[in-house]
């Protein structure tokens, strides 16, 4: 082909079509290639992540199993489906931990809670959240010791009504400048507990996970 | 060809930076610099996405037309991204923690469309690996600037975390500047990014200036300032 013939063949709209889709079809395919490359490192990291955040809110002296074994599906109130991650011991459910999200100042706070069957809390941590740094960070573990002083807590220490922080007349410290951070973390375990305690018999019911061996 | 390179270089780095020079890219820069480490991050990750569009597009360029060029640059371009995500999601978790966010945000990078259209496109598929070289130097140059400057301002920390990004060998780039410091939470906002910005771009323009005037005769500059009121 001469080049002025190359050029018209290009100039055809039959050409850019092609172009267009050849390149598509290239990128969906390497897309694919490299989704199915690194699904299952991915997969794994994921749950490498949970596993280290469950391990923080519940004592490895609780439970005997895997804590990500065959985790309850459940729902809150609103109907929104939740999953909750138990700690089995003896064939006791010792200890249970889910996911929860509270509406923080700058977008949702992703909040892990432990609670032992008692109803007491074992741990909290935040898993991400994306408030003001310096400010509403505290509630990162990593970053100071407040988030720690839910542990030991329940329902009756304090009491319902003194479940949130001291501005809003409860027991728990605020930060200065960052209120509506501490506020949403408070009220969400707060709603945690009272979540328990309106279900805990359906949550703390004996899976059967592993049925042991009777000897 | 020798001295091509070495404009290339150049260009990448400082007379024609990203950041300082065109004032691309604003969008990642500003949103990540609040530390020296998180903008090294984000310079390295943008880094591989220039060399990467800058080898697929020079090398194709002979069938790409310019009717369709630019929906066929964005789609290499969203697709090279993608596989950093990927990849550093699979493979380099604990970076990927801290930088995740922002990876899908060098889609929005402008400038790597830009350097396509400008550059790559244009040019053989060596000078296009070195300009996507240089450039992604040159911005992840301004970047930790910004960063540094941020964070020493802001927290009064250097390089906090750099073991997170680099492994633990990094551990000596870690420093706490000034102890005690309270903070300076502006510097660390958002807004503190525009103004950090605005400082270092004035910066660049002094020693630009300062760089004519030693390399031009004395008498040039009255020259220049007539032709100005003329």
């Amino acid at each position: 082909m001469s080049p002025s013939r190359t050029t018209a063949f290009r100039d055809r709209i039959s050409y850019q079509a092609l172009l267009l889709g050849g390149f598509s079809f290239i990128a969906t395919a390497l897309l694919v290639i490299g989704n199915i490359a690194t699904h299952d490192a991915i997969q794994e990291r994921r749950m490498e992540n949970l596993r280290a955040s469950l391990s923080q809110v519940i004592p490895d002296s609780l439970h005997d199993n895997d804590l990500l074994d065959s985790p309850l599906q459940y729902h809150d109130a609103t109907g929104r489906p939740m999953t909750i991650y138990r700690a089995v011991q003896e064939l006791q459910i010792r200890a249970l931990a889910w996911e929860t999200i509270g509406k923080g100042y700058a977008g949702d706070i992703r909040i892990l809670i432990g609670l032992a069957a008692d109803g007491s809390v074992l741990g909290v941590r935040v898993l991400n959240h994306t408030e003001t740094p310096g400010l509403g960070d505290k509630i990162e573990a990593t970053r100071s010791d407040w988030i720690l002083g839910f542990t030991g807590r329940s329902l009756r220490d304090p009491p319902l009504n003194k479940w949130g922080v001291r501005k809003d007349g409860g027991d728990f410290d605020g930060f200065s400048g960052a209120t509506i951070t501490a506020r949403a973390v408070v009220e969400s375990v707060r709603d945690g507990l009272v979540f328990f305690r309106e279900n805990c018999t359906a949550l703390l019911e004996v899976p059967v996970i592993h049925t042991p061996v009777m000897e | 060809m020798d001295q091509n390179y070495g404009q290339i270089t150049k260009d990448g780095l400082w007379n024609n930076n990203i950041v300082f020079a065109q004032a691309l890219g604003l969008c990642p820069l500003l949103a990540v610099t609040g530390t020296a480490t998180n903008g090294l991050g984000m310079g390295l990750a943008s880094t591989a996405v220039f060399v990467a569009s800058a080898l697929a597009i020079s090398a194709l360029r002979g069938i790409i037309t310019p009717q369709v060029r630019l929906p066929v640059f964005v789609l290499i371009i969203a697709v090279l991204v993608t596989l950093v995500d990927m990849t550093m999601n699979a493979w380099m978790h604990d970076l990927h923690k801290v930088l995740g966010l922002f990876i899908p945000l060098i889609v929005t990078n402008c400038a790597i469309l830009g350097r396509a259209e400008a550059f790559a496109s244009r040019n053989k598929v060596l000078p296009s690996l070195v300009d996507g070289i240089m450039m992604g130097l040159g911005f992840t140059f301004a970047l930790v600037a910004l960063g540094a400057t941020r964070e020493i301002l802001g927290s009064g920390t250097l390089f906090a975390d750099a073991k997170l990004l680099l492994g633990n060998w990094a551990g000596f780039l870690e420093l706490h500047l000034i102890p005690d410091y309270k903070g300076f939470l502006l510097i660390i906002l958002p807004p503190g990014g525009f103004i950090v910005l605005a400082f270092l771009l004035a910066g660049k323009r002094l020693i630009d200036q300062a760089l004519t005037r030693r390399g031009k005769p004395l008498t040039v500059v009255p020259a220049a300032n007539q032709r100005k009121v003329i």
